[in-house]
């Protein structure tokens, strides 16, 4: 009987057949509601990927017969940026949408403001973007837990390729907020310590997607630098290059340059995308990975597209929350937030961990440089960072996280 | 030494592409008398524009310069198309009205576009023939760049031969001066008004166009514009050329050399140079005093009457219902949303008791909200301050914010003044933004929560009080004989004056009470949030007070009430309804604009009135 419905709305239109699985499983269970909010409208760029991938992974795993039979499904909220309304949206999912659990964020504000919410009405929140460390060190608290490979853990990983390079005269230009200014600082304190013969000679702070490139350039290359330190991304990325490859700025100068493998700010550049940077990114046409490979060719099956970053991010979001409710096998926050702490799930990267002691998993990120293939930018010599190794002691955590 | 020339040509190149923008939004302003905040819509959508067209046409020079040409003309035919279907139609409307329906544009252009063209950053191709660069000096030198150094200057001298030499530059010039009697004297107002929004808007499409070969054309290009777009025809003074020009020469050179010295304050440093010429200049560089606008304003508003007691009734029902409801709503959801209402209903009645008995518009009068929210907010953290306490000393620094602020604001008129006051916003906002020892920077405060005995519904009842017990009290001010000394300075100064009405000081304390009243409603949403961010504070909380007291009716006292309600009421519900609320909300407020050019308020009051006459 239930098969016959099935196949009858699927004739119907697309809509029904989207409500399929749902339907076929609603007898198992009522469905499991995960509430993620996100700046759709005002980072488009890396969310539409990122909503799409996690479409897909809620269709995979409800086609898996869900939770324990449960269909599991979101509720999307767009905070348009704003960490006020993030706590608005977060407010209705839990109180009338009875969500389980919260997720999403791609703004570090936003990011902190929902993790307080979730502190404040003790709700489990996976926050899937926001790289700042504060959301799990210094504001770190029980009930919020970070997937990302954060800001600290990507400047790690360029430090060990930074110091070996010969040079000791560096540049920085980071994005003037919280992240540029935190990545700006760890990879001057963690270089120095790798590399005591090192100075810092010039320090730009653009504000963020406002860069007056042309003179940024020459301000940066009027101190001679011998590398740079870049952590601008996005529009400021895209005009920043441009400047400096029509400037010369990076001719016989290394950079070193967070987050520009990411397809998001590497693909606009197109053939004027810079060669031979070293880079924190996401090489998707060369991970051949079995888990990888299958999340490729489904996502390019569905969207006719490939994966950008954001598309992992949202995949292994809903992976992660899957891992967590199977396991769990209830709704109650506080048994879900025992579970989540060591939670180990399959992400398309690898295994990953929420590590119990400050609740950011253990996903790593890509290192290697840009090169150029026909026509367009691309990471070679790569190879994944595991995001275990880029952590601090376990001593200096317990430091930076009064929580606990 | 090289190193500072070639700052100084850098300098030049932005200021060169500033002024094409800002030298549209001026020529438009001193005709129309339209604060256009779309202008950075259509500048985006040149640049838009010009990358469908130029990617399409064979490369080359015809193919790129033909592109950049004919994305202009496009965008002046969409600016034209917009006054002739909705600017045209709200001319007659109280000033300032028309920048609520170019905010709608801006929402509808931004959705638009995201449709159309694509979330990702579309990088254009170079200009032919000057991909590379110059050696100057010693140091590389982009050639577009020169080549754009160049634009600017050709641009200002063709638009100056326009106006002085012939007979369509002549009318303008004239319309600038004194639109009705350019109307008495037979001209063709429609189709002169419409010629200019083409101008206009084909040098922002044209600004846009020519970004192609220097920046990534994205989504945010319209709002990183607009803001700085007026800056520049602020200080230069408004309606004038020659001051445009100069003015965005000083901003780009400020923007190239101070990120040598101050590499951190590039945000605020025109905002700063903006205050600093608009205190000394109170007309910005080249601005001339408007002989027209003092005319009209001569004939006074109505009274402001005693609300009819039908609608008292109405009211205080309101009120009952508002109180004695919630208990019985379904769900904490409800009362959350009815809370963030009763916090916009005050902060719009704050701003509405300058803008309407004032007279003054502000921009910026998210600063006194976020002071408070800020003020409240860091008492908890840093003194661990209980909820009441914390409350009660929100309106204290907003008021002192207000005293300091409000000094210089209301010494300036109109559009000036607004201006002032957003750039002062802005130094407050960098403040919220770069003291990151003290308010946490962009990471904000966090865990403002209140005390354990206001629940959620506890505080809704005490949001509620506040909101009413302050719109109440700004109704009686305004009804008293110091809201009729306010009412007197907006509508004659002079006449104010001579009759012993200091406006000076009549305006300071306004604006220190309409400060402190905001400051009271930023208090309780920094509560209500549990976290303040420099969001609190920035411009697009101004711009949403602003659209709120403009959808109500500026003339009423029930406006900023019904605009607050229906405007975050809007909000609240599209955002959840689909994706493309921004699409949805700018329509809305469009169709509002056009079905009610009096406001929400003013059209109740209308149909009223027409009622009881018939």
């Amino acid at each position: 009987m239930v098969g016959m419905g099935i196949g009858r709305r699927a004739i119907l239109g697309g809509a029904a057949v989207l409500a399929a699985p749902r339907l076929g499983n609603a007898q198992a269970g009522e469905p499991l509601k995960i509430g993620e909010i996100n700046s759709y409208t005002a980072q488009p760029a890396f969310l539409q990927p990122y909503r799409q991938a996690w479409t897909l992974a809620l269709e995979q795993v409800n086609a898996a017969g869900g939770i324990h039979g449960r269909p599991l499904t979101t509720i999307h909220r767009d905070d348009a940026g704003k960490p006020e309304d993030a706590v608005r949206h977060a407010g209705e999912l839990v109180t009338s949408e009875k969500v389980v659990l919260l997720a999403g964020g791609f703004l570090s504000n936003v990011g902190l403001a929902l993790g307080d919410y979730a502190a404040q009405n003790k709700k489990l929140f996976v926050a899937s973007e926001p790289l700042t460390d504060a959301i799990v060190w210094s504001k770190g608290n029980r009930y919020t837990f970070r997937l990302r490979a954060s800001t600290y853990m990507q400047c790690a990983m360029l430090v060990e390729e930074a110091a070996k390079l010969p040079a000791k005269k560096w540049a920085l230009v980071a994005p003037n907020y919280e992240y540029g200014q935190s990545a700006v600082r760890w990879f001057k304190e963690l270089l120095k310590a790798a590399r005591p013969d090192v100075e810092f000679v010039a320090e730009q702070f653009p504000a963020l997607g406002r860069i007056d490139a042309g003179a940024t350039v020459q301000a940066l290359a009027a101190s001679n630098p011998e590398a740079i330190f870049n952590v601008t991304f996005g529009a400021d990325l895209t005009n920043f290059v441009r400047q400096g490859a029509t400037r010369g700025l990076f001719e016989r100068r290394a950079v070193v340059s967070l987050l520009t493998g990411e397809p998001e700010y590497l693909d606009p550049l197109g053939d004027e995308a810079p060669e031979g940077w070293i880079v924190t990114g996401y090489p998707h046409d060369q991970i051949n990975t079995p888990a990888h490979t299958a999340f490729r060719d489904a996502y390019r099956r569905k969207y006719s597209d490939y994966p950008r970053l954001g598309s992992v991010v949202g995949y292994d979001t809903v992976q992660a929350i899957a891992a967590l409710l199977r396991r769990a096998n209830t709704t109650d926050t506080e048994k879900l937030v025992d579970t989540m702490r060591g939670l180990q799930f399959a992400s398309v990267l690898g295994e990953v961990t929420f590590r119990a002691l400050d609740h950011q998993s253990t996903m790593g990120a890509y290192v290697g440089k840009t090169a150029l293939r026909a026509g367009r930018g691309v990471m070679v010599d790569w190879r994944y960072a595991d995001g275990s190794k880029y952590l601090p002691s376990d001593a200096v955590v317990r430091t930076l996280r009064p929580a606990g | 030494m090289e190193n500072l020339l070639l700052q100084a040509l850098n300098g030049l190149a932005s200021a060169s592409s500033l002024f094409l923008v800002a030298s549209g939004l001026t020529v438009i302003f001193g005709v129309t008398r339209i604060v256009n905040f779309a202008h950075g819509s259509l500048y985006m959508l040149g640049a838009y524009l010009a990358f469908t067209i130029v990617t399409n046409l064979p490369r080359g020079h015809a193919g790129f310069w033909g592109g950049v040409v004919l994305a202009a003309l496009a965008v002046g035919a969409i600016g034209a198309l917009l006054e002739m279907l909705l600017l045209r139609r709200i001319y007659r409307a109280p000033e300032l009205f028309q920048l609520l329906a170019t905010f709608g544009v801006v929402l509808v252009v931004q959705d638009v576009a995201l449709l159309i063209w694509g979330a990702q950053d579309l990088l254009g191709p170079r200009a032919p023939g000057l991909r590379g660069s110059v050696e100057l000096l010693g140091l590389r030198f982009p050639l577009y760049e020169l080549v754009l150094i160049g634009i600017g200057p050709v641009v200002l001298g063709l638009l100056l031969l326009l106006f002085k030499r012939t007979r369509w530059g002549t009318l303008v010039r004239a319309a600038t001066q004194d639109r009705e009697m350019v109307g008495a004297l037979g001209v063709n107002q429609r189709w002169l008004f419409t010629s200019v929004f083409f101008l206009g808007s084909a040098l922002a499409g044209l600004a846009g166009a020519l970004q192609l070969p220097r920046e990534s054309v994205n989504l945010h290009m319209d709002l990183a514009t607009i803001t700085e777009v007026f800056v520049v025809v602020v200080v230069g003074g408004l309606g004038s050329l020659p001051g445009a020009a100069l003015a965005a020469l000083l901003i780009g050179e400020i923007h190239a050399f101070g990120i040598l010295v101050f590499p951190k304050i590039t945000l605020v440093l025109v905002f700063l140079v903006m205050a600093v010429v608009l205190v000394v200049r109170p007309r910005g560089l080249f601005g001339k005093a408007q002989m027209a606008q003092a005319a009209v304003a001569s004939v006074a508003e109505p009274v402001l009457g005693r609300a009819p007691a039908q609608l008292k009734w109405l009211g205080f029902l309101a009120l009952v219902v508002a109180v004695a409801a919630p208990p019985f709503l379904a769900g904490d959801y409800a009362l959350i949303v009815l809370t963030d209402m009763a916090i916009a209903v005050l902060f719009a009645a704050s701003l509405h008791f300058i803008m309407g008995p004032g007279g003054m518009a502000s921009f910026g009068h998210a600063a006194y909200f976020g002071i408070g929210a800020y003020g409240a907010a860091l008492l908890t953290k840093w003194f661990a301050a209980p909820m009441v306490p914390a409350l009660l000393a929100a309106p204290f620094c907003a008021g002192l914010a207000g005293v300091l602020f409000g000094f210089f604001c209301v010494r300036l008129s109109g559009v000036y003044s607004a201006m002032l006051t957003l750039a002062f916003a802005q130094i407050a906002w960098s403040v919220a933004f770069q003291w990151v020892e003290v308010t946490g920077g962009d990471n904000g405060v966090l865990g403002v929560w209140p005390d354990p005995w206001a629940t959620k519904l506890n505080f809704y009842w005490l949001a509620l009080g506040c909101s009413v017990f302050g719109t109440l009290a700004l109704r009686r001010i305004a009804l008293s004989p110091f809201g009729y000394a306010l009412r007197a300075q907006r509508d004659n100064a002079l006449r104010a004056e001579a009759i012993g009405i200091n406006g000076f000081e009549i305006r300071w304390v306004a604006f220190v009470l309409a400060a402190g009243f905001a400051g009271v409603a930023g208090g309780l949403f920094a509560f209500a949030k549990g976290s303040v961010f420099p969001t609190a504070l920035d411009i697009p909380r101004s711009v949403d007070a602003l659209l709120m007291v403009l959808l109500g009716g500026v003339q009423t006292l029930a406006g900023p009430l019904l605009g607050a309600l229906a405007f975050t009421g809007l909000h609240e519900q599209l955002v959840r309804a689909t994706d493309y609320w921004r699409l949805v909300l700018g329509s809305v407020i469009l169709l509002l604009v056009l079905a009610f050019p009096q406001g929400l308020a003013g059209a109740v009051r209308q149909w009223w009135d027409s009622r009881r006459r018939a």
